[in-house]
């Protein structure tokens, strides 16, 4: 079928199954590989992007449920030279280690901020329940959002 | 130079991860690339009575199917492990063979017995579902504690035990039990854990038949071992004609260092097809397929005099190896455990025997920290359950025994070069608040809530190794690294380490090594990994060895380049090389104003019109170091626990480390690697279980059911190190790439039965297992 | 994934009549569930219904003495209602702990109750609350609709449209999550309707959500977390699994209970 979205802000038209993932869509058919897979449960969050502007997992939506949609993933918030606060800021407290999680969890983040809750520690790791990192502990992820929160407030 | 070392450095790396640039091994298309299934075992043990592949090749987009007898037929051998560990009796430990897919009997839930290639991965997955195949399931043993009771998995190895293997006076330390005033003795498990680096396994080969050479890009944290290992032991190619890459891998925690099946089959098909062929774990064959970690039942006595003093340590270990041996599953529960028995402490007589048995469960391997949080966890456990027993402060009872006088050679083999463990305690302590506990915990009681310290100091063993003595206890590789810098006619250097960074930040940290070696900014430095095509030789990153060894190899390098420099600009500056100076990018000649900048140097080399007689042109040095020693990282870790009474809840409301890694490159990068130790650990503690039912079944095989740590089952961490400088590497490094997983189980435990005011509780602490044991049950 | 078709009808007459032109067609809510399980093969429709372009079943708004929600409402929309949050903030605040962020701004309520697992959080409230679930064809009391373990009073093809949630004078929502899935291993939900009017619902502990009578009975006759000290709680039906036995289970739910309990007081 033919699926139509906004991808990054690009128009994009593309032919995919009616059972093709969003994930499949934007890894192979767009080459957007910084969406990553990490789990087939829809726990881990590696594959978050932004869909008419909330976080899903894209493991979890069909490319087709996506048709009309505007799509965001890590490579359209920002590029070297022109980081997004977010980005700049899981630099600057080292928020990352393998960078696997990492795309993931800055999307789910961007969601959790712009979700316009006070944000302290707690309310961090709370709202980071979709998301799993395995080499940072979360400690200087959670560095990162507090950073990028206080940056945008 | 010292503007560099020691700098929190922001990671130049974190560009690509955090822009989505990163190149990890599923990003890479292949132009007519194909995809690789495997087809796995759903039998703990079973027959292979054959295999249709019509099956699988009448549907469309299916390629090719290979199984165990096509890869034997074509020369392929068997996984090896590469670590040759003797019973007491001085026999070899028993290895079962293990083909990368199972030719007559599979052995573990998950085990792949043929691979299907197709046109796509959907073909792929439909081809080895179906796939017939005619397994006649067999009797299986997957529990560790009845493994050597129980039925025999292996032809020709009785009561499924491939060692038993001890270390350390039996005698003296029998003799010193019997003498104790006091023994305190414990039993425990050390739980099952499986590693979940987030990137799931993978690899895409590429056969060139011009060249005749393959190039497998791969999950690998160690693209030299694994090429030598494919090539020397499975005959995949000559050794020259296989190129390993490591791209961008998404954390390995050690379960990416082995070689597995999956990469062996691939590579070999991809040649046999003349095909690309790609492979990528989802993670339910993650679970089923990465080699696990721990696995241990110990029981151990602490024999004292009646003041608390050590006299004697004896441990008896079953170690799980699975159903087969990994590639270092034999070191892992005995070399890389039982000589860190000693801990911290001079306890003067230690023993310990440890029995390696096969279960019909995935091959036990090493995870962060391999053999050393099991240690610890021995170790740190009965000094504070002999503390509780004696009445002795937990504090206290560890300073009576703290080794205090270096070098220490241990009862298990290992010499200490160097290390203050009080002083890290102190301000551990500090840290921690230790003095404020009582008030907090009256406070908890007040809000119905039980609080619990807990400690663990322990002490690691870094930095592998001497590959002298490594091979002389077995190893069948040397553990030395390599480092190469080749500066360019410009000035600007490559340096290419062996070693292999998933996480590690080895781009930052190498380049902060070597620009204040050479004097020059640190973007004139380019640090390339990862790559058997463009590094000479490695062993690859693991045991918390890159920068003690490999960094080292770098150094070495870096000296090199500065005596030929001096070389070069002497004759150029009409002095003789050792009137040369040179510090921070410059060469002097000493007493005179004539000076040259590193650039200039590099350049005459290139352009080698005014250059010494007789000296090669170019500026490129490589080095193998090859260490004397194993380094020494300890220190203290202080975990602060509450427990809802009413369910069992255990909370983490506070978690110190206080660390001595030897020098620090970059203190940012060495807290990272703590937290993320310290998060696993703590999973390990509270949340994580690789559990098998009786009949090989792995209940736990998936994010459903393995509780992985997220952000809001972990506090913040309080983080510091101490210094005492490695004697014996240029870098005066240690190593901290597993300390937090070592510490941190033993600390969070003790903190438990702290509260619980009972030892008895296993790992990992569930709520359940914790509201049980508040019943008295 | 097995091969299907797709449909994304834009009203309700179009999703039940395109359901029904399908043997092995399925409604498509959130997805958080049927997508995952579609993966690994455990449900293989010949076509899915996408209710997202419903948005008749989109939101949140009061109707004499009820809360009514929209069943393609999703978990984070209800969360963040002001609506709900007036009316039942304990709704609100169990929709903000259903699965994760992700799966919030995708799970429906719609989604949740017709695929009634075990473990999910919205039963609990229905159960509670003695809600009303209102379809394509009747309307069905909470009492009559979980009918065990992912069986509900749905016919096939029977789509929810919406829910209607008796207001409470206070509430609360409690759960215990499982530590790996974030399901509820138990969620006790209480609502106090005034005149010693108490429902409870919980999820997690059974086959599917239900109303412990013994913790009614003991809250109706005192509305305090020390009533619940004795109660006797009958687990011979409960789930008991790695992460929790049946034993444990009972004790959750007494805790559980006893804890919303005292949120609902304070």
């Amino acid at each position: 079928m033919n699926v139509s979205m906004v991808v990054n802000g690009e128009a994009c038209e593309i032919e995919a199954a009616p059972n093709a993932l969003l994930v499949d869509v934007l890894r192979q058919t767009l080459r957007l590989t910084g969406v990553h897979v990490g789990c087939d449960t829809s726990q881990c969050g590696a594959c978050t992007v932004r869909m008419n502007g909330r976080a899903v997992k894209a493991c979890t939506v069909l490319a087709a449920q996506a048709d009309g949609s505007e799509v965001t993933t890590i490579e359209g918030l920002g590029a070297p030279g022109a980081l997004h606060p977010l980005q700049a800021a899981f630099q600057e407290t080292h928020g990352l280690q393998c960078g696997f999680c990492t795309p993931g969890m800055i999307m789910s983040a961007l969601d959790l901020i712009e979700s316009g809750e006070r944000l302290d520690e707690a309310k961090v790791r709370a709202g980071l329940d979709g998301n799993f990192c395995r080499c940072t502990g979360y400690h200087n992820i959670v560095k990162a959002v507090l950073l990028a929160a206080g940056a945008n407030a | 130079m010292n503007a560099i070392i020691g700098q929190p450095i922001r990671r130049r790396e974190d560009i690509r991860f955090i822009t989505g640039r990163g190149r990890y091994t599923d990003d890479i298309a292949v132009a007519g690339q194909t995809y690789a299934v495997f087809a796995r075992s759903p039998y703990a043990r079973a027959k292979i009575r054959g295999i249709d592949k019509a099956s699988a090749k009448a549907l469309a987009g299916v390629i090719e199917v290979f199984t165990g007898a096509d890869l034997a037929a074509g020369g392929i051998g068997t996984l090896p492990c590469g670590w040759l560990v003797k019973s007491t009796d001085g026999s070899d430990m028993k290895v079962a063979p293990r083909p990368p897919l199972a030719i007559e009997q599979v052995n573990f839930v998950g085990e792949p017995y043929a691979v299907v290639i197709a046109a796509t991965a959907a073909a792929a997955k439909a081809g080895a579902e179906a796939l017939e195949a005619d397994l006649e399931e067999l009797p299986a043993q997957a529990a560790l504690a009845t493994a050597m009771e129980g039925v025999q998995i292996h032809d020709g190895i009785e009561k499924n035990l491939s060692f038993h293997w001890s270390i350390g006076d039996q005698a003296k330390t029998d003799a010193a039990l019997k003498a104790a005033s006091h023994i305190t003795t414990l039993t425990f498990a050390n739980n099952r854990l499986i590693p979940n680096a987030i990137e799931p396994r993978a690899c895409v080969a590429v056969y060139d038949a011009a060249a005749d050479e393959i190039t497998l890009t791969t999950t690998s944290q160690n693209p030299h071992v694994e090429r030598l290992i494919l090539t020397a032991f499975l005959n995949l190619a000559p050794e020259h004609k296989l190129r390993v890459i490591s791209p961008d891998v998404g954390g390995g925690f050690g379960s990416k260092i082995f070689v597995y099946p999956e990469e062996t089959a691939v590579a070999w098909a991809a040649r046999a097809l003349n095909r690309p062929i790609k492979w990528t774990a989802d993670r339910s064959e993650a679970f089923l397929s990465d080699a696990h970690g721990r696995d241990h039942l110990t029981t151990a006595e602490l024999g004292m005099d009646a003041n608390g003093t050590f006299l004697g340590l004896r441990v008896k270990t079953r170690a799980n190896l699975g159903a087969y041996l990994s590639t270092f599953g034999s070191a892992v529960p005995t070399y890389l455990y039982a000589t860190l028995l000693a801990g911290q402490y001079k306890t003067p007589a230690i023993y310990a025997e440890v029995d390696g048995v096969y279960t019909n469960t995935a091959p036990v391997d090493a995870y962060r920290g391999a053999g050393r949080p099991e240690a610890t966890y021995v170790v740190e456990r009965i000094v504070e359950a002999a503390a509780r027993e004696m009445k002795i402060d937990p504090v206290e009872i560890r300073r009576r025994n703290v080794i205090r006088e270096f070098p220490y050679e241990t009862p298990v083999a290992l010499v200490y070069d160097i290390g203050d463990y009080e002083q890290s305690l102190a301000r551990a302590l500090k840290l921690a608040d230790v003095a404020g506990f009582p008030a907090r915990r009256v406070a908890a009681e007040a809000r119905g809530m039980k609080r619990g310290l807990g400690y663990a100091c322990y002490i690691e063993a870094c930095g592998l190794a001497p590959s002298k003595i490594a091979i002389s206890l077995g190893g069948g590789v040397g553990l030395f690294e390599s480092g190469e810098i080749r500066v360019n006619p410009t000035g600007s250097v490559t340096a290419f380490t062996g070693s292999h960074s998933h996480g590690q930040g080895h781009e930052t940290t190498f380049a902060q090594v070597v620009a204040s070696k050479l004097g020059i900014p640190m973007d004139q430095v380019e640090v390339v990994h990862g790559d058997t095509g463009r590094m000479e030789y490695g062993l690859g990153t693991y045991g918390s060895r890159s920068l003690a060894v490999g960094g080292s190899a770098l150094v070495r390098s870096a000296e090199k380049i500065i005596a030929k420099g001096k070389l070069i600009s002497a004759h150029m500056m009409e002095t003789t090389p050792d009137e040369v100076e040179f510090d921070e990018g410059v060469f002097t000649a000493r007493g005179t104003n004539k000076k040259m900048t590193f650039g200039e140097v590099a350049f005459a080399a290139y352009v080698p019109a005014n250059y010494p007689e007789g000296l090669e042109p170019g500026l490129s040095e490589k080095s193998f170091y090859d260490p004397v020693n194993w380094t020494y990282p300890a220190g203290t870790h202080i975990a602060e626990v509450e427990i809802d009474p009413e369910t069992g809840v255990v909370e983490v409301v506070a978690f110190t480390a206080v660390d001595d890694f030897g020098e620090i490159i970059n203190p940012m990068i060495v807290e990272g690697q703590v937290h993320g130790g310290v998060a696993q650990g703590i999973g390990q503690a509270l949340l994580e279980h690789g559990i098998y039912d009786d009949d090989g079944q792995l209940l736990t095989g998936s994010y459903m059911d393995y509780a992985m740590p997220r952000a809001d089952d972990l506090p913040s961490f309080k983080v510091e190190t101490t210094v005492t400088p490695c004697t014996h590497n240029p870098l005066g490094a240690k190593g901290c790439g597993e300390a937090g997983a070592i510490g941190a189980p033993a600390a969070v435990m003790n903190a438990v039965t702290d509260a619980l005011g009972r030892e008895d509780v296993a790992m990992p602490a569930t709520p359940e297992r914790v509201w049980r044991a508040l019943q008295g049950v | 994934m097995q091969d299907c078709a797709y449909h994304r009808p834009g009203n309700l007459a179009d999703a039940v009549s395109l359901r029904r032109g399908g043997g092995g067609s399925a409604y498509l809510a959130g997805g958080m569930t049927l997508i995952p399980t579609m993966k690994q093969g455990l449900a293989q429709p010949d076509a899915l219904v996408d209710l997202a372009g419903l948005n008749e079943l989109v939101g949140c708004r009061l109707e004499s003495g009820a809360l009514v929600i929209g069943a393609m409402t999703r978990h984070a929309a209800v969360a963040q209602s002001s609506v709900v949050e007036g009316a039942i903030p304990a709704l609100a605040a169990l929709a903000g702990q259903i699965g994760d962020r992700q799966v919030r701004n995708r799970g429906t309520l719609g989604g949740s109750l017709a695929n009634s697992d075990p473990a999910a959080d919205y039963p609990a409230a229905v159960i509670g609350l003695g809600a009303t679930i209102r379809t394509d064809r009747r309307e069905i009391a909470a009492d009559d609709y979980f009918k065990g373990l992912f069986e509900t009073a749905l016919d096939e093809g029977e789509l929810i449209r919406e829910v209607a949630f008796p207001i409470p004078a206070r509430a609360a929502y409690r759960k215990f999550p499982h530590p790996a899935s974030r399901f509820a291993i138990v969620g006790v939900f209480v609502a106090d309707f005034g005149s010693g009017r108490v429902r409870v619902g919980v999820t997690g502990a059974g086959p599917c959500a239900f109303r412990p009578v013994s913790i009614e009975q003991a809250l109706a006759a005192r509305l305090d977390p020390a009533a619940l000290g004795g109660v006797a709680i009958d687990s011979s039906q409960f789930n008991s699994d790695l992460a929790a036995s049946a034993a444990f289970r009972a004790q959750l739910v007494r805790v559980m209970a006893k804890r919303a309990v005292q949120d609902l007081l304070s």
